[in-house]
């Protein structure tokens, strides 16, 4: 039931880097979040496209030393699109996802704390309910652990090339949007 | 460093740049992507066992899984650590319960803030359980690996989120942010 003492400690030590990030990164806050999705605070995506630029790039050049290995979710239909419906839809709702609800719970943000307890109900939910999900998931197949290489058949470089492309252009032109309405104000 | 963290927030390229060399050192130290909601099921799960035992013997669910306090347990358990720290030590702690874009469209009720977060938060998880992964596990450290299930989730979950939170506080709401 218990991780080695090592393990758990590592554990530990990676999530207060992760908690001090995402609160610094300020998306511990609701305001952040709702911002995002209402389209006029980018932060959220700035955090978590710089993250998979960086992160990718990283990954994918460890790799051939075999010093990391990759952990993929598996395409199942079913369970991606519905899931994602139910997660876009609570997350809009709460208004924290759930890394940063637990971080916004040590922001000492009382609205989080009612959010994370529904988010272990949720849990519950599945776990109670797993035979019939599972069986209702399967019906709609699954394509496996893929990674978007290896549907196209392309170099995973190719892929992490243009996000660093579309990272830079991202970053150039909101620089630029930031200095217009610093002028224009 | 003490300066450092007493600042209320770095630059968010910087801090996505971080948490992009922190998911590096999870997979070289722990073999592990960083993810959250692994923890909930089993927690909710090792509950589940220890309140109703023979209600659990018969779900298929625990011949499939082996629900731990691991790595990721302690990951949760990190950031909250980590987030009250770097909160209390920046002095970023005096957020009132209900939010103020809440408050401008939904009012001042707590219950009712409350009521809608336990909602949503279930709601959430539920269909991150479904998916196997949430903003970290599939946003972040899915899109990363360059998993096609996770850059669908992300594409589907950020529209559904979009849409809904338009339909919550309109136009008008967007003007409050």
């Amino acid at each position: 039931m218990f991780d080695p003492i090592w393990k758990l400690a590592l554990g530990l030590f990676t999530g207060i880097l992760f908690g001090v990030l995402l609160q610094k990164g300020r998306v511990a806050k609701y305001q952040v979040i709702l911002g995002q999705f209402l389209l006029k605070d980018w932060t959220v995506v700035k955090i978590m496209g710089m993250a998979v630029v960086v992160g990718a790039a990283g990954i994918y050049a460890l790799l051939p030393t075999q010093t990391v290995s990759l952990h993929l979710k598996p395409l199942a239909w079913g369970g991606i699109i519905f899931g994602g419906l139910f997660f876009g839809f609570g997350m809009a709702i709460f208004g924290y996802c759930p890394g940063t609800g637990v971080a916004a719970c040590g922001e000492g943000r009382k609205d989080a704390f009612a959010g994370v307890i529904g988010m272990l109900m949720g849990a519950g939910i599945y776990v109670v309910a797993y035979p019939p999900l599972n069986a209702f998931i399967k019906q709609f197949g699954s394509e496996g652990k893929v990674t978007l290489p290896q549907i196209t058949g392309t170099t995973p470089w190719l892929w992490v090339i243009t996000l660093i492309v579309l990272a830079a252009v991202f970053v150039i032109l909101t620089r630029h949007n930031r200095h217009e309405m610093r002028t224009n104000r | 460093m003490k300066n450092l963290l007493q600042k209320k927030s770095w630059p968010p390229y910087l801090v996505g740049a971080g948490i992009g060399v922190l998911s590096w050192f999870a997979f070289l130290t722990a073999d592990h992507p960083l993810g959250i909601t692994t923890a909930f099921e089993h927690t909710a799960a090792l509950l589940d066992k220890s309140v109703a035992p023979a209600f659990a013997e018969r779900n298929s669910y625990f011949d499939q899984e082996s629900p731990k306090i691991g790595w990721e347990w302690m990951l949760v358990v990190g950031v909250f650590v980590g987030s009250f720290i770097s909160s209390k030590i920046s002095g970023d702690r005096n957020a009132p319960a209900v939010p103020p874009l809440w408050e401008q469209r939904f009012g001042t009720s707590e219950t009712k803030r409350y009521i809608a977060a336990f909602i949503g938060g279930m709601l959430m998880l539920f269909g991150a359980r479904i998916a196997q992964g949430c903003t970290s596990g599939h946003g972040i450290s899915g899109t990363l690996q360059l998993a096609a299930s996770s850059w669908l989730f992300t594409a589907i979950f950020f529209s559904t989120s979009i849409g809904t939170a338009f339909l919550l506080f309109g136009r008008e709401g967007r003007k409050n942010v």
